[in-house]
């Protein structure tokens, strides 16, 4: 270090300087340059910045953004929502499988979302329409258990990749108003699970309401009880009320809220009650897959009942400023491998940012009584 | 080469566990809002590892007050060391700023802020989604404030080891028993 000293009369600038002196010093100065250069790229490379093919969640939000259009204020997809507000009861039979609280016996307050699949917060209410039950449970310890769940009995892709492209297959072609069917055909032919979910969906009818359908978790997850022992599982909330078929024709005449219109009218002659049933997976059922139902002899076992006692619009009910992101779980509950669940969090987190910062539009459906007739455009997703 | 001229060993432990833990909390953090399949591996280590950030950084300000970091050489020049105070005040607002508005901002989405299993934190900011919409803008933002202050420290660390090579480096990355100091030249 000495051989750097400079004379006593030059105090301050001495070995404090930049310009190289020597070769030995040059590289000395390109080493720490090129240490910090490698870092930043390495910080580059992790955010996606060199690699703009990269699937992020915000390119799969985009692209409901593309196929919807903006919808500023609103989900970009199960747009068209209302509140719930309720209890859940638990008869304490899940505590054999898992430790969460709310399978305790006793009784968990719930608030939560119906809403129809598809990112058109205006879009007609239709007999096709993918229907959707989210649920928060606020647990006694303060942990929340959230869950979003659909009225088909399996998710037509399997993968975030599958996800992006059924949506760019599914956009209505602006001259028709319907997919492109050699897409779609594209789409089906590379994508073999999707058409035999599609075949699944298809075949199961669809209910006349919100009231009287079957809401499935249709991603697996695991739960573990208090003795440490994990299962897997996946649940569905099964209806009181009787399943009543959609009536064949006579829909064009409905006003287009008509599906909340007729769970309000439900609501007024008391709470609407669905069982909470969980199916027990069994070692080997595949766990990273919601296109593929398991075997239909798996154990279901009945954990307690969901009230929805009273709906709320969604300007002034508790769901809309919340995501149901199905992995905000209790202890007790965990993700499985399904990779659609992870993709899901991402994607709802990026949704409700970009919503939470934009001027909310009123709600399509308002409670009790004012409507607005939505614009009769039909939802690019959410149809069966 | 008085013992004055290193840090002591409990700075010198608090400075490099919680390097690695904020370059890891950095990387994962750009990494989890780009990688849709790794999302939530990443943020179930993200919200705990920010926490112990948290907390480690107030343990570490009170360190500094019992064991203030030894002097800078006398010959540095005076706007180098008016910016290595600079970039440290910066530095550990940050380290306080980007947690916190971290928790802020799930609190204000009405998200349960999960460190492990049961255990979680309470809210610290209303549930509000406009609110929301700010914090997680600033998490953003001021996360990236600390990882161009952490380049920026990086950056100066390695001037000091490899081009003024003044002890400064030494200081606190050799072994905190080692024989190298900052040395002056009073």
């Amino acid at each position: 270090m000495a051989k750097h000293e400079r004379p006593s009369s030059r105090p301050g600038a001495g070995r404090y300087a930049f310009a190289p002196r020597n070769r030995a010093d040059l590289l000395r100065l390109g080493a720490a340059g090129a240490a910090v250069a490698a870092v930043a790229g390495a910080f580059a490379y992790t955010g996606g910045w060199l690699s703009p093919q990269r699937l992020t969640q915000a390119r799969v939000v985009d692209r409901f953004e593309r196929v919807n259009g903006l919808h500023a204020g609103f989900r970009r997809n199960h747009a068209k929502g209302v509140c719930f507000t309720g209890v859940f009861d638990s008869n304490g039979a899940g505590a054999r499988l898992s430790e969460a609280a709310v399978f305790a016996p006793g009784r968990t307050p719930v608030f939560g979302r119906f809403a129809l699949a598809g990112g058109q917060p205006y879009g007609a209410d239709g007999p096709k329409a993918v229907r959707s039950l989210a649920i928060n449970f606020a647990l006694r310890d303060g942990e929340v258990w959230r869950t979003g769940m659909n009225d088909i009995p399996v998710f037509p892709v399997r993968d975030v990749r599958g996800f992006y492209e059924q949506l760019a297959a599914s956009r209505p072609d602006p001259a028709t108003g319907k997919p492109d069917p050699a897409r779609m055909r594209a789409f089906l032919a590379a994508h073999p699970e999707t058409a035999r979910a599609m075949a699944l969906i298809k075949a199961q009818p669809a209910p006349s309401g919100f009231a009287d359908a079957t809401y499935n978790s249709l991603d697996a997850f695991r739960f573990t009880n208090a003795a440490g022992a994990t299962t897997p599982v996946r649940w569905s909330l099964t209806p009181e009320d009787a399943f009543q078929p959609e009536a064949p024709g006579g829909v064009k005449a409905r006003d287009g809220n008509y599906l909340f219109d007729a769970l309000a009218a439900r609501l007024k002659t008391g709470p609407a009650r669905w069982r909470l049933v969980v199916t027990i997976g069994r070692p080997g059922d595949q766990t990273d897959d919601p296109t593929t139902p398991w075997p239909a002899d798996r154990t279901r076992l009945e954990v307690g009942v969901l009230s929805v006692d009273r709906l709320e619009d969604e300007a002034r009910g508790p769901c809309r400023d919340v995501t149901f992101d199905p992995l905000i779980l209790p202890a007790g509950i965990s993700p499985s491998d399904d990779p659609i669940l992870s993709a899901r969090s991402a994607a709802y987190a990026q949704s409700f940012t970009r919503r939470a910062g934009e001027p909310a539009a009123p709600p399509a459906v308002r409670v009790p009584a004012a409507q607005i007739s939505g614009a009769q455009v039909s939802g690019a997703q959410g149809d069966r | 080469m008085s013992r004055s001229n290193r840090f002591p060993a409990v700075s010198h432990a608090l400075h490099w566990a919680m390097a690695a833990m904020i370059l890891a909390m950095l990387f994962i953090g750009v990494g989890m809002v780009t990688s849709p399949g790794d999302y939530h591996r990443l943020v179930t280590v993200h919200r705990p590892l920010g926490a112990a950030i948290l907390v480690l950084v107030a343990v570490r300000l009170l360190n500094r007050r019992f064991n203030p970091p030894p002097p800078l050489p006398g010959d540095m020049p005076l706007w180098m060391k008016a910016a290595a105070h600079g970039s440290h005040v910066a530095l550990y607002g940050l380290m306080f700023a980007v947690p916190l508005a971290g928790w802020a901002m799930l609190s204000a989405g009405g998200y349960p802020v999960v460190l492990y299993g049961p255990l979680h934190l309470p809210p610290i900011a209303p549930h509000m989604a406009l609110l929301y919409a700010a914090l997680r803008q600033a998490h953003t933002a001021l996360a990236l404030l600390l990882f161009a202050a952490f380049l920026a420290h990086l950056a100066a660390a390695l001037a000091h080891a490899l081009v003024f090579r003044d002890g400064v480096f030494e200081s606190m990355a050799g072994r905190s028993g080692s024989k190298r100091s900052r040395t002056s030249r009073s």
